[in-house]
Formats: C-alpha cells, sequence, structure tokens
C-alpha cells in the first residue's frame, strides 16, 4: 500500500502543519519503554562531576589544537591543523549545546546555562529560538509540518543536503534571522513555535551577536589577516562536517509522521572518543524517549532498554551506509524506509494515527524493501 | 463547592519523589520533598500534555519528563523554559496515614 507523498510540505507555515495536528500527530503521546520507575530515578539523577571534567578535557584539547593550528599559519599544515581545530571546535560545540539545552549536563543550573550560551554561539545557533526549535524537535520528532529539524525530506535534496557539511544553507540562514532579529523582526516560522513572550530576548541576543562579529572583523582588519575569524566563527563552517556526518546517523532513512521513537530514530554504537566528543548522543532513541535521562547514564539506560529496540547500528560507517543506500532509493520513491526489525523481546511499534488515511503496518513494509 | 478526597497512602510517595493519581476525568501530581512535607498540582504539565508524575523530583522542583521544563510544585510557579505558565496547585492534608487533596 502507497503512502501518498504528494502533497509534502516541509514548512512549518504550510498545510502540513494543521494536518498533523487534525491528525493527532501533533502534541502527541508517544510509546515508552517500559523501565522501573526507582530505576529511572537513579539514571535521571543529575551530576556536576562528569560535566566540570568533559568541559575541562574539551577546552583544554581546543587550546592545544588551536595552539598547533596558530602555528602552522602559512604553511601546509594549516589544512590539516585547522581541520581537526574545526571539527573539535563544531561537533562538541553542537553536542554540548544540545545537552545544555535539555538542562541536563549539569546539575548546577547556571553552569548549563553559561555553556548554553558559549556553545550557542560556536555553532552560530541563536539561543533562545534554537532552545525552542529543539522543544519541537521532542515534541514532535520528524512530524512533517512540525519539526523544523528535519535533516533531509523525500526525496532528498542532494545539493543542501552535502551543502551542509559547511554548513552553507542552515549556516547562512541563521545568519540571516541574527540580522532580522536584530532589527526586531521574527522570521514566520520561528512564530510557529517560539512564544511571543520571549522574541525580547531574540533580539537583544541578536544584537549582542552582531556585536562580536564586528569585533572579529575588526580584529582581521587590525591583524591583516583572516586568522582571527579563523578561529571564532568561521570553525562552525569548515568543521560543520564533523557535525553532519555524525547527526546524519540520529534519523536519516528512517520513517516520518510516526509516534515511536524505536521507527524514527537511529542508535549507532561509537567509539570512546566519538562518544566524548558527540556527549553521548549515538544513543539517541534512548535520549528522545527518556531526553530527562543525562549524557553520562546513557549507556547504563541503554542497557536497560535494549531489549524492547531495533538493533543498533554496529558504526558510523554501517549507519552512513545504511542512509545513503535509503535516501538514493528515496530520490526514485519517497515512500521508502528503511525496515528494522525488532527483537522477539520487545512490545509491537507503535505507528499512530497514519497520515493521508493510510495504515501502514510493518509487515505491509517488510513486504515492500523484499520487493 | 470545595471537596477533600481521598488519594494514595502517604508510604506509597517516596521522599523526594512524585505519583500520579486520577479522579473522573482529572489528573494529579502528588509530591514529597526531601523533608517529607506533601504537595499537589495538576497532573499535565502547563507546557503540553505530559504526566509530570513521569518526571524528576529535585528539592521543591519538578522537572517535566519530556521537554525538561521546571515547576515550583510548591507554589505553583514556572522556573524554567519552556514552561512559561504556572500551575494549579491544590491544599493538601494528611488523616489515617492517607493523603487527601482539596479539589474544586
Amino acid at each position: 500500500m502507497a503512502v501518498n507523498m504528494e502533497t509534502r510540505d516541509y514548512s512549518l507555515t504550510g498545510p502540513r502543519n494543521k494536518q498533523a495536528q487534525e491528525l493527532g500527530i501533533a502534541s502527541a503521546e508517544w510509546y515508552a519503554s517500559p523501565i522501573p520507575r526507582q530505576r529511572m530515578k537513579e539514571l535521571m539523577k543529575r551530576k556536576d562531576g562528569p560535566a566540570i571534567r568533559d568541559t575541562i578535557i574539551w577546552f583544554a584539547i581546543l587550546g592545544i589544537l588551536g595552539y598547533l593550528a596558530y602555528l602552522s599559519w602559512g604553511t601546509w599544515w594549516a589544512i590539516p591543523a585547522f581541520a581537526a581545530y574545526g571539527a573539535v571546535y563544531a561537533l562538541p560545540g553542537n553536542s554540548r549545546w544540545h545537552e545544555a539545552s535539555h538542562g541536563t549536563m549539569f546539575k548546577t543550573g547556571w553552569m548549563n546555562e553559561v555553556i548554553y550560551q558559549i556553545a550557542s554561539f560556536m555553532n552560530l545557533f541563536p539561543a533562545t529560538p534554537w532552545r525552542w526549535s529543539h522543544v519541537r524537535h521532542h515534541t514532535d520528532t520528524y512530524i512533517v509540518g512540525r519539526d523544523p529539524e528535519i535533516h533531509a525530506p523525500r526525496p532528498p535534496v542532494w545539493r543542501v543536503l552535502l551543502g551542509e557539511l559547511f554548513h552553507v544553507y542552515g549556516g547562512i540562514a541563521d545568519l540571516r534571522r541574527i540580522f532580522l532579529h536584530a532589527f526586531g523582526k521574527m522570521d514566520k516560522e520561528e512564530m510557529d513555535y517560539i512564544p511571543a513572550s520571549e522574541f525580547k530576548k531574540c533580539y537583544w541576543e541578536a544584537r549582542v551577536w552582531i556585536l562580536i562579529f564586528i569585533a572579529v572583523i575588526a580584529a582581521c582588519i587590525y591583524a591583516g589577516s583572516i586568522l582571527p575569524a579563523m578561529f571564532v566563527v568561521l570553525p562552525t563552517f569548515y568543521g560543520f562536517w564533523a557535525v553532519m556526518l555524525i547527526a546524519w546517523t540520529q534519523h536519516l532513512g528512517l520513517n516520518d509522521d510516526v509516534l515511536d521513537h524505536r521507527l524514527n530514530t537511529r542508535t549507532v554504537y561509537m567509539n570512546p572518543v566519538i562518544r566524548f566528543l558527540y556527549c553521548n548522543m549515538n544513543y539517541h532513541i534512548e535520549h528522545h524517549m527518556f531526553p530527562m535521562v543525562p549524557y553520562h547514564a546513557l549507556p547504563a539506560l541503554h542497557e536497560e532498554m535494549k531489549a524492547d529496540c531495533p538493533k543498533p547500528s554496529p558504526s558510523v560507517y554501517a549507519a552512513l551506509k545504511e542512509i545513503f543506500a535509503a535516501l538514493r532509493k528515496q530520490r526514485k520513491d519517497p515512500t521508502y524506509t528503511i525496515v528494522r526489525p525488532l527483537p522477539s523481546t520487545a512490545r509491537p511499534y507503535r505507528y499512530g494515527p497514519a497520515p493521508y488515511g493510510t495504515v501502514i503496518q510493518q509487515d505491509e513494509l517488510i513486504v515492500k524493501k523484499a520487493e | 463547592m470545595a471537596t477533600w478526597i481521598e488519594t494514595v497512602e502517604i508510604d506509597e510517595i517516596d521522599t523526594e519523589d512524585v505519583v500520579r493519581f486520577d479522579h473522573g476525568d482529572e489528573t494529579y501530581a502528588l509530591y514529597r520533598n526531601a523533608k517529607g512535607d506533601c504537595f499537589a498540582t495538576a497532573g499535565h504539565c502547563t507546557h503540553e500534555k505530559v504526566h509530570l508524575a513521569d518526571g524528576l523530583v529535585m528539592g521543591n522542583i519538578i522537572e517535566c519528563p519530556k521537554h525538561n521544563g521546571r515547576i515550583d510544585f510548591t507554589t505553583g510557579e514556572a522556573k524554567r523554559a519552556p514552561i512559561c505558565e504556572a500551575i494549579k496547585t491544590y491544599p493538601v492534608k494528611i488523616e489515617g496515614g492517607k493523603l487527601f487533596i482539596q479539589i474544586d
């Protein structure tokens, strides 16, 4: 049974927003794996120690790589040196932004806020707008017309997807919004998920950021070189490949318009170095199902719920291979999604009300894949 | 007219924890803080329709399980975005080891 994809409009201002609400898949109740309350309370427990340690290590590595990059400037060694600096600037910057936005990184509230503001700037993610964008992403994960953080539509647009390796589209869109906010205006899409009471905060944050941009430009003019911008602002772009190669594994190739994170989110086994840089967000089904659990407890949460989830992808490479094979198929058949069977110990998938009046069952999807 | 309704045995709520209590069409969240004092609020978060009883109690704060917004359950005051709106609180009393809440 094919799903009608003709009317797909991923914008938040288009008809799909209202349709999702009418179908009952917006702000809906999602499936949650059964975990005893006592165990969940242990897993949710907040700590300052792991995040203080990890933040010191991250900034120390960034400082060392930055110094090596500085020494290499003007030589060919600058290319690998800045590639490494950019990756360690952007990927942990993105994952710290994310964890602090949930308020789960540190136990102490102001520490979350300080890291949130710093990491937001490092990502060039306007702090307050992106806080609300991510709230919506968790409310309506991959619900078309509702989620502002869908990485690629179906069918995918290669130009945009690959351009994001250097943050060409998202970065420029955020810069445009920063200038818009600085002049006291909001983007129409943002008005769908940011309450009006937060607009003023968005405007003032944007004005402060513009002052920082001016300071960086002034430093470049004074130095007669782009070197100062190579350490702040530009790494968000030239280092973003590290963010995207990992972040693509979160949801791409899987279902949308469902109410079960096991269907639209992927957990991937990654090595300890990437898990450190990425704040354990490779346990992404676990994170989406239980966003209260801090990053340092996600491996333990994974052990608790893996019997209820599809088998994790064994590596980043395996996940990307699966994703790009699926995206190629989606170019021809936008209804195609990766099917991941559940173990016999798991509860059945919860699809929720199907969009367009079409009921999609797992056995039908398996037949579809076999064809 | 305000009515007192019997909810749960006080021992059913751990200290620094919350439980869900449904009555008629309404749902409530019943709390005990670290001192053992009891409190009651509406059961759903004011930001989205999520049961606060699945959240985390820290001091006098309940953190919503879905978006990590925070509320002071002793006053109902919103303490962290995305929760912006105060939640309704209910008077409580303990009689015979049971927790009663006064509803409208």
